[in-house]
């Protein structure tokens, strides 16, 4: 295939996008790739609405007495943020967009083992439309964690709206799970053995086994909640007997592991994009890999370093505390790999690569800053206080969403068969990584002086700071606009991008023409070399640039 | 089978537009398209059909869990409650929902023997003792009303010192055995389905993977109830 | 298909072993045996169950992942069990003395 980027108008060869017409052909379609987009449009619909609340936020807090809304107004901002944030979007966004797009083209499938499940779990994003119609009839203020017994007892917001809302999301992400493990384990073309699978698949295969086993937890929890609500027994609530500190348990038993369902796939794409612009293999293949595994099981194992303050016994506190620093070892041996793999190779500065510097960067700060929060005596000070939340933004916002924006770029010529504009695209980058630092690390500095999180108000002392993180908000703004505008303008008129513009390793890159057929490979693929296999041309090559 | 037959992309409109005959034997109605052979597809869908079971196991657990620490939080109300649990009926319904296990067992050796007749007859079987099972649970349930056992604003129990207590386990017996029950009515749904499928002869000796799947979550619905049972019913004695 | 089928006569040998361990749950509900009740109840439920998973669901023949999936389910289960109790039985304890 030597299509270049000048090639004439030509009628275009049949694809996923142009073999079929009108909305039916969507919404019930069982392409994997077509679900992608379904699940791409709503994503990026609740990460607007999501984001809409934040910037509410952010606005508020410019001034120490609150700037527009009420504190109730407030409570139900920064409740309706994470709600959608989390569920909404940080959950399905790599999985559901990038994994359904890519895993069956990556182990030369023809789609993933339960289309119609596909579909089912796309259509029950909408539990998300449900989730907006409990903003829209009055909000909900719980805080996304839902704490009993204010949750249950209470508060007189949309709580039972939301949880439904939040347990037909839950459905959709384990249906979504369950697909991709019987697709990884069944559908690999010949020759595609387990350690020849691009590390996106291997993080894929670890985040959709806390899929799997998680979120049913959290499934139950909520229908207690829910129930407890309605009646009123007690379950959660100390007055009648309850525990409030086993929702607690019962929700973090999901609810941590969830946070490694949003970043696993983001070191997933992460691995791709350092290795294919550095045109290298990954170093230490093997390491990645099961360090993505590794992190899927010990992810179950700390929950308990959400309750330090909440009245767990100690001891438990203390072995949960030693158990999260050990879930920092195999995050750290992925850094780590990624840097050494990235020695020595030809590193070409493309947008995708520009958004993996981000992210090991970024990454790195909230991981680190997350052992201080595993320090119990540490924790105890800064608990609920904006030192927690800078620490989860760097990782999901800074992780997450910049190996989000990275891999979208990255496969935008696979999935639209077009490509976008790179000033553009750079520009962009930098801007998000410059809004994204002003923004959060005011907040570390305000943590640690003792901000506490979720007021409306704060001391006046705070003020410059906050202001700085709100300018910061209005850049980062900003910087995810200017993404969302090129991308729909490349999508329609950008130049045809050619089947393997990146001259990356890998079954969608090189037996794929862009944008992939219904059936993914117009000849079956059979796999007869590792994955990344960039030979060491690339390595000499850079070697004899100097 | 032979899997040297090159494998070919399949038509949009007609899948076996290219085939030979070796490549039709390979694709017999019921094997969808993106799979290459029958054995690959059942295979997977045991495996699917094995790891949504063990999303319901999660799902239960966490109930159980709850249960668990309650029990040994508050051992003398629970053992005080449990004497307005019905055993009677309680351990009648095991029996059912075992008998039921039995015919579904049935019901899928039948189907692989390509027995249709005799399939139809294990599952309608199937069928009447899950309806039995919930009309005693019923039954039980309404008891339960009658005695104001219903958490909420209208419970009441008898020994004060265990209000609280009792309500919440009569809490965790509804929501557990309730949201049982609510699996048994989806199952009895889907086994229906699947007389209506056999019925219109849709399964052969070659091809009966949905009475297998369905078999599957109708056994794991009954463990649930046989560790419900002793939990919430036999724990009289227990201090 | 992939697997032999099982002879009928194995179903109801399997069946009569289940409710004859149904009486006897009820049966030894009825004795006096202290903690003993609850090991013995939850004992004959973890045998009915795993007779019920090898025999009726076939696990007996199925593949070794499939096996290793119901496993791997078993151990989360345990995980959550072994985790959310250690918070409420050590909460009694005493804080560390100088013994350290």
């Amino acid at each position: 295939m030597n299509i270049t980027f000048e090639q004439p108008k030509i009628k275009e060869s049949p694809n996923y996008l142009n073999i079929q017409y009108g909305w039916q052909s969507w919404l019930f379609t069982t392409d994997h790739k077509r679900i992608a987009l379904l699940y791409l449009f709503s994503i990026t619909a609740f990460f607007m609405i999501g984001g809409a609340f934040a910037v509410g936020m952010r606005l508020n807090l410019t001034s120490p007495h609150g700037l527009l809304f009420s504190p109730e107004t407030y409570n139900k901002l920064f409740t309706m943020h994470g709600i959608i944030m989390i569920f909404f979007f940080l959950i399905p966004s790599i999985p559901a967009v990038l994994g359904n797009f890519l895993i069956p083209l990556m182990i030369g499938a023809r789609d993933l083992a339960f289309p119609r499940i596909n579909l089912l779990a796309g259509i029950c994003i909408i539990g998300g439309v449900v989730a907006v119609a409990a903003v829209a009839s009055g909000g909900v203020d719980t805080g996304w964690t839902f704490y009993a017994p204010f949750s249950t007892t209470y508060s007189n917001t949309h709580v039972i709206m939301t949880a439904v809302a939040v347990f037909v999301a839950g459905f959709s992400s384990i249906l979504t799970g369950l697909n991709f493990i019987v697709t990884i384990h069944k559908m690999r073309a010949p020759g595609m053995t387990w350690f020849r699978l691009p590390l996106f698949v291997w993080s894929h295969y670890a985040t959709s086994i806390i899929q799997v086993l998680g979120t049913p937890v959290v499934a139950i929890t909520i229908v207690l909640l829910g129930l407890e609500r309605l009646f009123h027994a007690g379950i959660f609530d100390p007055k009648l007997g309850g525990d409030p500190i086993l929702f607690q348990h019962l929700f973090w038993f999901y609810s941590h592991p969830a946070v490694y369902i949003m970043i696993l796939p983001g070191m997933g794409v992460i691995s791709e994009l350092i290795t294919c612009f550095s045109h290298k293999a990954v170093f230490g293949y093997g390491f990645v890999a099961f360090s993505s595994v590794a992190i899927a099981i010990l992810s179950f194992l700390v929950w308990g370093h959400h309750l330090f303050v909440s009245g767990q016994s100690m001891y438990a506190g203390m072995l949960f505390s030693l158990l999260s620093f050990m879930v920092a070892v195999p995050s750290a041996i992925k850094v780590f790999n990624w840097t050494a793999t990235m020695y020595r190779g030809s590193i070409s500065y493309d947008t995708p690569m520009l958004y993996a510097f981000g992210f090991i960067g970024l990454f790195t700060i909230g991981g680190l800053t997350g052992l201080f929060l595993a320090t119990v005596a540490i924790d105890v000070l800064v608990t609920d206080t904006y030192f927690v939340l800078a620490h989860f933004h760097y990782t999901m916002v800074g992780g997450m969403v910049m190996a989000y924006l990275g891999g979208i770029h990255f496969w935008f010529p696979k999935i639209t068969g077009r490509m976008y504009p790179e000033g553009w695209a750079r520009f962009a980058a930098l801007v998000v990584f410059v809004g994204f630092n002003l923004t959060f690390f005011p907040q570390f500095i305000l943590g640690y002086l003792g901000m506490p999180r979720r007021y409306a108000t704060y001391a006046p002392e705070f003020q410059s700071l906050n202001v700085l993180s709100s300018a910061g908000a209005s850049i980062l703004g900003v910087g995810y606009l200017i993404p969302m505008i090129y991308l729909a303008w490349a999508w329609n008129r950008g130049p045809r991008a050619p089947q393997n513009p990146w001259n990356a390793k890998g079954l969608e890159w090189e037996k794929s023409p862009s944008p992939p057929p219904t059936f993914n490979f117009d000849e079956m693929p059979v796999v007869t070399e590792n994955a990344y296999n960039y030979g060491d041309e690339s390595v000499h090559a850079a070697e004899a640039r100097g | 089978m032979s899997l040297s037959t090159p494998r070919k992309r399949a038509d949009k409109e007609d899948p076996l537009a290219e085939s030979d005959v070796t490549l039709e034997a390979l694709h017999p109605p019921e094997l969808r398209h993106h799979f290459d052979t029958p054995e690959q597809q059942l295979e997977s869908s045991l495996l699917g059909m094995w790891i949504f079971l063990l999303t319901e196991v999660m799902f239960f657990g966490g109930m159980f869990g709850g249960y668990t620490v309650y029990r040994n939080l508050y051992p003398d109300a629970f053992a005080s409650t449990s004497q307005f649990m019905n055993v009677t009926l309680g351990g009648i319904n095991t029996a059912v929902l075992i008998c039921s296990s039995l015919t579904m067992a049935m019901a899928v050796h039948s189907a692989q023997l390509g027995k249709n007749k005799a399939l139809i007859l294990f599952l309608v079987l199937t069928l009447i003792l899950g309806c039995v099972f919930l009309d005693i649970k019923f039954v039980e349930y309404h008891e339960k009303w009658v005695d104001h056992h219903i958490p909420g604003p209208n419970f009441q129990y008898a020994d004060a010192r265990y209000f609280h207590q009792a309500q919440i386990l009569f809490f965790l017996y509804f929501a557990m055995t309730g949201l049982h029950a609510l699996h048994m009515i989806v199952g009895a749904g889907l086994i229906t389905t699947l007389i209506v499928m056999a019925a219109r002869r849709r399964f052969s000796a070659q091809w009966y993977t949905p009475v297998e799947m369905i078999g599957l979550y109708w056994h794991f619905v009954d463990i649930i109830w046989i560790f419900l049972f002793p939990l919430l019913y036999l724990i009289g004695h227990t201090k | 298909m992939t697997h032999s089928i099982v002879p009928a006569k194995v179903y109801a040998g399997v069946w009569a072993v289940l409710i004859a361990l149904t009486f006897t749950t009820v049966a030894v509900s009825k004795l006096e045996l202290g903690e003993y009740n609850f090991i013995a109840a939850m004992t004959i439920a973890v045998i009915k169950g795993t007779l019920v998973v090898t025999f009726f669901m076939n696990l007996k023949q199925s593949s070794s992942m499939i096996r290793l999936f119901v496993a791997a389910g078993l151990f989360w289960l345990a995980i959550m069990f072994v985790f959310v109790l250690s918070d409420y039985f050590s909460r009694g304890w005493q804080p560390l003395g100088q013994w350290w």
